[in-house]
C-alpha cells in the first residue's frame, strides 16, 4: 500500500487536487529550508518535495539550478537532507524527496532508503532514473516501505507509460511540457492529453508539474490532475519572503474546481 | 573503409546499452523516446549498404581518409629505440578524429528527418567539426560552450560562427565542458522533436557509446592494415589519450580481437594525482552516473561531480565512456595518467623531432608512448593515435614554454 494513499484519498473526498510544493534542502540554508518547508506545510501544502541539491541538475531551469548551487556553496551535505525531512514530519507534513540518482548511488541505495524511511520520509521522486534501470531501487523501496515516483512525459509511448505506471507506487509524476523546471506564463496544452493517456493504464493518482506559478494555473491543472506540483515559484518566493502567501493562493487554486470523479 | 566497419561485434553492449555493469540509460523519461528512435535508426543504418556507401564516400572525399600512418624514427630514439608509428588523425579535415563521428551522426540526423543539431564543445574541436558537418549538410547548428572555454578558445568560436553555427556561452556551474553538456541536454529535452543532440564522445546514454565508437572504428581498421603493410606485424601496444574516450575506443577496436596487442589509454594527470587537480577518471574515479550512463566518475563522497583539471581543454571532463570502464574492469585495456608537464614535454619533442605539432590531447598519448617504449626496448612496436593537430594549442604553448612572444610584444 502506498504511503501517500491517505493524502490523495482525503483530497478526493474534498473533491480537489493535492498541492505538492518543492524546495531544495539547504536553500537558503539548512535551517532556513526547515523553516520554509514548515511554512509550506502550515499554509496548505498537502505534500512537500524536499530536493537534494546536485552539481549537475540537467532537468532544472535557472531558478532551481541557482538554488542548488547556493545550497552547495553553503556547505550542504547529503546527510543534512535527513534532518530536513525529519523536521517536515515533525511539523505534521508529508515529505518525499526529489533527487538525481548519482547521490543516492554514492550513498548506497539501500542505506539511503533506510535513512530516508527512518527520518519519516514517504518516498522518492527520481527525475533521471527510469524503471528500466531501477531494480535495486525497487527492491530497496519495498524493503523500507517507501513510495516510488517515476516520471512520464508527453513523449512517452503507451508501452513506456504502462511500464512506468506498473513500476510506480504513490503517484505518477506527469511533466506537463517537454522542458526543464521553471515558472511559465502558460502551463501546458500537452498536460490534459498526457493525463488522459496515463489514466488508460492506471488508477494511480497523477501529479502534474513544470511551469505552475499561480493560483489560476493551479486551478487549471486541478481540473484534471490529482496533484498540482509547484517548484520554481516556491524557490522564487523565498527570496521575496512570500512563501505563505503563495502557498495560500495555490491551496485556493487546487480547491477552485472539483476534480473529475 | 571496409564495409563491416559499423557491423555488430561481439563487444556490443546488451540491447539496453550495458557493457557489464556500465552504460545503460540514466536520464529523464522525456528523452527516452528520442534515444529509442536514434537506436532504431542506427541499427538499420549500420547494416544498410546505402548508408555505408554514403558514409564511406564522405570519409574519403570530404574528410580525407584514409589518414596516413607515419613512422616517427627520430621521436622513437627518445622512446627506448622502440619503433613508433603515428596514426595521423591530425591530417583529417578540421584537424582531428572528431570529423568521423560528426559525419556519421549528421547523416543519421538527415535520415531521422530532423533539421536542427545541437552539440557541446570543450576546446572547440567537436564544435568546429559539428558546425562543419552542418554547413555541408544544410542543418541548423547550435553549439553550447562553457563561457570560460569561449574565452580560452576564441579562435574556435570565430570558426564555428563563420561556419554558420550559433555559439551559446554557458554561464552555469564551472562554465566548462560538463556544464555545456548539461545545457545541451536541457535544450534537447525542450526541442527533441526536431533536434538531434550530436554528442561528441563515446559516452552518454545508449546508443551514443556504441554509435560514436563505430563511427571511429575506421581509425583502428585502417591502422591495423597499414601497420601490417609497413611493419609486417601487429604492434605490441596501441596507445591513445582518453578524455571521454572516443579516439581511443575507435583505434582500440581495430585490435581488440588481437590478444597479443596491449591497449593503453592515457588520462590527463593534470598537476599529478596527489594534487587532486587532474582528470584521471579511470585511474582515480569511482562508479557513478553522469550525463546518461553509469561509468567511472570524479566525484566527492556525497556524489557531487567534481571539476576535472587538465592543460588540455579536450580532456577536461570528469566522466568517461562506459566501454572504457568495462575494458578497465575486464583488464583488456589499461589506463595510466600523464601529467601536464609530461604531455607538454612530448608536445615539444614531437614538434622538434618530426616536424609535427600535435594537439595537447594527443601529446598525452605520446607521453605514454615514451614510457612504454623505454619498457619495451628496441624490439618494441607501438602505434600512437595522433588524434589531432596542435594549431589550436599555440596560446597554451606560448604560455608554457615562454616562446619569446611576450618579450616581442613588450
Amino acid at each position: 500500500m502506498s504511503r501517500l494513499e491517505g493524502v490523495f484519498a482525503r483530497c478526493r473526498e474534498e473533491s480537489r487536487a493535492a498541492l505538492i510544493g518543492y524546495l531544495p534542502a539547504g536553500f537558503p540554508t539548512v535551517e532556513g529550508s526547515k523553516d520554509v518547508l514548515r511554512t509550506m506545510v502550515e499554509a496548505g501544502c498537502d505534500v512537500v518535495e524536499v530536493g537534494l541539491p546536485f552539481s549537475d541538475p540537467v532537468m532544472d531551469g535557472p531558478t532551481i539550478q541557482r538554488a542548488a548551487e547556493r545550497a552547495l556553496r553553503g556547505g550542504f551535505r547529503v546527510r543534512d537532507l535527513f534532518g530536513v525531512v525529519e523536521s517536515v514530519a515533525e511539523a505534521g507534513g508529508k515529505a518525499v524527496v526529489m533527487t538525481y540518482w548519482n547521490p543516492v548511488l554514492r550513498y548506497g541505495v539501500d542505506a539511503f532508503a533506510r535513512d530516508l524511511a527512518a527520518a519519516g520520509g514517504l518516498g522518492l521522486i527520481t527525475p533521471d532514473l527510469v524503471p528500466d534501470e531501477a531494480l535495486e531501487w525497487i527492491s530497496a523501496s519495498e524493503a523500507h516501505d517507501l513510495d516510488r515516483i517515476f516520471l512520464v512525459a508527453p513523449s512517452s509511448t503507451e508501452e513506456r507509460i504502462d511500464l512506468t505506471a506498473r513500476s510506480s507506487r504513490g503517484f505518477l509524476y506527469a511533466t506537463s511540457v517537454m522542458g526543464v523546471t521553471g515558472a511559465r506564463d502558460v502551463v501546458s496544452t500537452a498536460a490534459p492529453a498526457l493525463v488522459r493517456r496515463v489514466r488508460e493504464h492506471t488508477d494511480m493518482p497523477v501529479g502534474v508539474g513544470l511551469g505552475v506559478r499561480n493560483g489560476a494555473q493551479a486551478a487549471e491543472l486541478a481540473a484534471f490532475a490529482d496533484g498540482v506540483i509547484v517548484g520554481s515559484a516556491f524557490v522564487s518566493a523565498v527570496d521575496t519572503d512570500s512563501v505563505a502567501a503563495l502557498t495560500e493562493e495555490l491551496a485556493q487554486g487546487v480547491r477552485a474546481v472539483p476534480t473529475p470523479a | 573503409m571496409s564495409r563491416g566497419q559499423l557491423a555488430p561485434t561481439p563487444h556490443d553492449p546488451d540491447d539496453r546499452g550495458h557493457f557489464g555493469p556500465w552504460g545503460g540509460r540514466f536520464m529523464p523519461e522525456a528523452l527516452i523516446a528520442a534515444v529509442d528512435e536514434l537506436a532504431a535508426f542506427y541499427e538499420k543504418a549500420r547494416v544498410d549498404p546505402d548508408f555505408l556507401d554514403e558514409f564511406s564516400r564522405l570519409l574519403r572525399d570530404y574528410a580525407g581518409r584514409p589518414s596516413l600512418l607515419t613512422e616517427a624514427k627520430k621521436f622513437a630514439e627518445h622512446a627506448g629505440g622502440a619503433r613508433v608509428f603515428l596514426k595521423r588523425e591530425d591530417l583529417n579535415h578540421t584537424g582531428s578524429h572528431k570529423i568521423n563521428n560528426v559525419l556519421g551522426q549528421a547523416l543519421l540526423t538527415k535520415r531521422m528527418g530532423k533539421k536542427r543539431v545541437i552539440a557541446e564543445t570543450g576546446a572547440g574541436q567537436h564544435g568546429v567539426a559539428t558546425a562543419t558537418a552542418c554547413a555541408l549538410m544544410g542543418l541548423d547548428c547550435v553549439i553550447y560552450m562553457g563561457e570560460v572555454d569561449t574565452q580560452r578558445q576564441a579562435l574556435n568560436v570565430a570558426r564555428m560562427r563563420l561556419l554558420g553555427a550559433e555559439v551559446i556561452p554557458v554561464t552555469t556551474g564551472a562554465r566548462t565542458l560538463k556544464d555545456a553538456i548539461n545545457e545541451a541536454l536541457r535544450d534537447w529535452v525542450a526541442n527533441v522533436e526536431d533536434t538531434h543532440y550530436l554528442l561528441g564522445t563515446a559516452a552518454g546514454p545508449h546508443p551514443f557509446p556504441v554509435l560514436v565508437r563505430d563511427f571511429h572504428r575506421v581509425i583502428g581498421v585502417e591502422a591495423r592494415q597499414q601497420l601490417l603493410e609497413q611493419a609486417g606485424r601487429l604492434p605490441d601496444v596501441v596507445v591513445a589519450c582518453v578524455g571521454g574516450g572516443s579516439n581511443a575506443i575507435g583505434i582500440f577496436h581495430g585490435f581488440i580481437d588481437d590478444p597479443s596487442v596491449r591497449l593503453v589509454g592515457i588520462e590527463p594527470g593534470g598537476d599529478g594525482l596527489d594534487s587532486g587537480r587532474h582528470g584521471a577518471t579511470l585511474t582515480a574515479g569511482t562508479p557513478g552516473s553522469l550525463h546518461g550512463a553509469m561509468s567511472y566518475l570524479l566525484q566527492d563522497e556525497d556524489g557531487q561531480v567534481t571539476e576535472a583539471h587538465s592543460i588540455s581543454a579536450g580532456l577536461d571532463y570528469p566522466g568517461v565512456g562506459p566501454e572504457h570502464s568495462h575494458l578497465k574492469d575486464t583488464g583488456r585495456a589499461e589506463y595510466w595518467p600523464a601529467t601536464d608537464a609530461e604531455a607538454m614535454e612530448a608536445f615539444a619533442l614531437l614538434s622538434r623531432t618530426e616536424g609535427i605539432i600535435p594537439a595537447i590531447e594527443s601529446s598525452h598519448a605520446l607521453a605514454g608512448a615514451l614510457k612504454i617504449g623505454r619498457e619495451l626496448g628496441p624490439e618494441g612496436l607501438i602505434v600512437v593515435n595522433l588524434s589531432g593537430r596542435g594549431d589550436k594549442d599555440m596560446d597554451t604553448a606560448i604560455n608554457w614554454f615562454g616562446l619569446g612572444v611576450r618579450e616581442d610584444r613588450a
